[in-house]
């Protein structure tokens, strides 16, 4: 139903910087999440779209309207508080009806949105309860109907499923994509630090560090092709590993000599004033496999983790400051201290240089 | 010197007092029920029954003498004539129910329970609400709470200038009567206007609890969970509407008990009536009307009386507020 676009969005608190340079343009009928560490300032920039916090610099457009100084509740946006935010005086019918009682809605029409909106999240039978007679989950889902009788152009969820035990928490977050797929027009932004969510839920994923944005992207280009060494190890878990190491071979296909004598062929493709330049490969836990040819590591392991569908190996550290980690199919019996030689497929082999991946120059 | 003396003494004398009087009865009690001997898992059972009275009975002793017993006298006074020997049987309630000051005061007190609690409470409210959103509001809290720390007399004398008049000619000193004048209007005695007098006197009391309910509701009001408030604001409503459809009603509790205290307050009210008009001009109320007959009247009967009405009135209000207040720290 909206189209959002933020071009050169900035805020500080006086002299703190907390975002800047945000280039960022939703679609209608996108689910975008952002995700990014503590801090990263994702709920600020939420907060900005929600009109609950200034813009330093920058414009704030939905529909091509400029919304940087419309009140909030004209932006035509609803939101979704972390901690539900509903009003603990006012039934679960009055809580969904407020926005359209301020709005001096005519009483019919309030009442068959409240009906509708109750029947779509089956709240229908607690309508005339207060929030604390609710269970977390059911608050929740009254918070989504106080946004969706609203018939708002675009949806802000502000970490919704943080507060709700693990369980419930996969339950909600099925029922979100659900609530998504019944209103496919429905432009959504929706804010997170769990990856799982993201990858799940989203169209699109912002991840936000530094103070701007790291990287915009579907799931599984994030997963399979992230522009730097912070996605790379934000997405996915275990995290990647990087192995540091020197360029001995350009072309199509990459050789790169890793410190601690190991050889790492790569599918990103290199010209030929690459030579020698030091560089950081990539590899994810799960792409690494055991080898008898010549390695791409080799150490000693510390620590085996059998979780039964997959076994965890953490080498010894040595010289790195993070362990390499690899992620095995099945069971996998390796005693502590063995010896492991590991390479992986050159098409899942990342190249950064100074953080940045070489795929996207 | 000697006063000095006498104050020390009774200090010491309270404080050794007390811890004589817990160290010599648990020494009594541990004698007569030994924790050795044949009988000594009975006789420790017995003497942990009987212990927790040991250490309530002071506390017992004094409210029995200070609280029961004088309400049980002045009941039995109640029935009794002017110097409490005589019986009178309901003399003094027929008298009451048929006496006119009685009546003014009845209706003058009913007033002020409405005027004042409801009074302190919004402009508390609105203190509250105002102070939280400005800079200098921590200034503006402490001056408003001032006159929490003035004394009811004091404040009286305060208020008297406010109100002061000079016969027509005279220059005039009071504060409201300059207003009116510089308006053009008559200078008035204030104080002496039948009815109006009344809403002048609680026009004090109001000014002293205000601060009361402000620094109480103040707190109340920022215990409000942020995000109601945003999400109130996403949802279009104007500051207004956030204050009392989202702000208020989520700090109803507090309200009550703000204004119960108030009330039991207000229905003791006696040092500003005393001070200001003494209860003339149709300004009595029943704390100044027990105070006259007790002091003046020399009816200790009558005084009685009055006593109790006064606290059937407040009984049920104290009893609401307390379990209120209970139920607002749970």
């Amino acid at each position: 139903m909206a189209n959002l676009k933020l071009t050169n969005v900035a805020k500080a608190y006086g002299d703190v910087t907390v975002l800047k340079d945000i280039n960022l343009e939703i679609n209608e009928g996108e689910l975008v999440v952002f995700v990014g560490p503590s801090g990263c300032g994702k709920s600020t920039l939420l907060r900005m779209i929600a009109g609950l916090e200034r813009i330093t610099d920058g414009t704030l457009a939905i529909d091509d309207v400029k919304m940087n100084d419309v009140p909030p509740a004209q932006r035509g946006i609803a939101m979704v508080f972390q901690s539900y935010a509903l009003y603990p005086h006012m039934t679960v019918r009055d809580n969904m009806a407020f926005a359209l009682n301020i709005a001096k809605m005519p009483k019919a029409e309030i009442e068959k949105a409240v009906n509708d909106a109750a029947a779509k999240l089956q709240l229908t039978e607690y309508l005339d309860r207060l929030p604390k007679a609710l269970s977390g989950g059911q608050r929740q889902r009254v918070a989504i109907g106080r946004a969706i009788v609203r018939d708002p152009k675009i949806y802000l969820f502000d970490e919704p499923l943080s507060n709700l035990d693990a369980a419930l928490r996969v339950a909600t977050r099925i029922e979100i994509a659900q609530l998504k797929e019944a209103m496919p027009e429905s432009t959504m932004v929706y804010v997170t630090h769990d990856q799982v969510e993201a990858m799940t839920l989203a169209s699109r994923i912002v991840v936000l560090a530094n103070k701007g944005i790291a990287q915009v992207g579907t799931p599984l280009e994030l997963y399979e092709k992230p522009e730097n060494e912070f996605v790379a190890q934000f997405i996915g878990s275990p995290a990647m590993n990087l192995i540091a190491g020197e360029v001995i071979e350009t072309g199509a296909e990459t050789v790169v000599a890793l410190e601690g004598g190991g050889v790492a062929r790569s599918k990103v493709p290199t010209v030929a004033s690459d030579l020698g330049t030091h560089v950081n490969i990539g590899v994810r836990p799960e792409d690494l496999v055991v080898t008898d040819g010549t390695p791409l590591y080799q150490a000693k392991v510390e620590i085996t983790e059998a979780l039964g569908e997959v076994t965890l190996l953490y080498f010894e550290k040595g010289t790195r400051s993070e362990a390499v980690i690899a992620k095995l199919p099945g069971i996998h019996a390796t005693a502590k201290g063995e010896t492991v030689s590991l390479t992986a497929p050159a098409e899942k082999v990342h190249i950064f240089a100074d953080g940045q991946s070489l795929l996207y120059r | 010197m000697e006063q000095l003396f006498w104050a020390l003494f009774t200090v010491v004398i309270g404080v050794f007092g007390c811890v004589l009087y817990f160290f010599l009865s648990n020494m009594i009690l541990d004698r007569i029920y030994p924790a050795k001997g044949p009988n000594a898992g009975r006789n420790i059972n017995r003497a942990a029954r009987i212990r927790p009275w040991l250490f309530m009975f002071p506390a017992l002793f004094l409210l029995t003498m200070y609280l029961l017993y004088p309400v049980v006298i002045s009941v039995w006074l109640s029935f009794h004539g002017s110097d409490g020997d005589e019986f009178i049987g309901g003399g003094n309630y027929a008298w009451l129910l048929s006496d006119e000051k009685f009546a003014e005061s009845m209706k003058n007190n009913m007033l002020w329970l409405i005027v004042v609690p409801a009074g302190s409470t919004f402009f508390g409210l609105i203190a509250a609400a105002l102070t939280d959103r400005i800079k200098w509001g921590n200034f503006a809290k402490s001056l408003i709470f001032m006159p929490m720390a003035i004394s009811f007399v004091g404040a009286s004398v305060i208020w008297k200038f406010v109100y002061d008049y000079r016969a027509e000619g005279e220059a005039q000193i009071g504060l409201l009567n300059a207003i009116v004048t510089y308006f053009g209007g008559a200078p008035q005695a204030w104080i002496t206007v039948p009815f109006w007098n009344s809403f002048f006197l609680m026009a004090i009391l109001i000014w002293i609890q205000t601060g009361f309910a402000m620094v109480i509701l103040s707190a109340a009001l920022r215990g409000i969970s942020e995000e109601t408030i945003e999400a109130a604001i996403l949802d279009g409503a104007n500051p207004f509407q956030i204050f009392w459809k989202i702000k208020v009603p989520q700090i109803w509790g507090t309200i009550a008990v703000v204004w119960t205290t108030i009330t039991i307050l207000v229905l003791k009210v006696f040092d500003i009536v005393l001070a200001m008009t003494n209860g003339q001009w149709g300004s009595q109320v029943l704390a100044n009307l027990m105070f006259d007959w007790m002091f003046r009247g020399l009816d200790i009967g009558r005084a009685s009386t009055v006593a109790l009405v006064i606290m059937l009135l407040v009984t049920p209000i104290m009893v609401w507020n307390i379990r209120n207040a209970r139920r607002e720290m749970v």
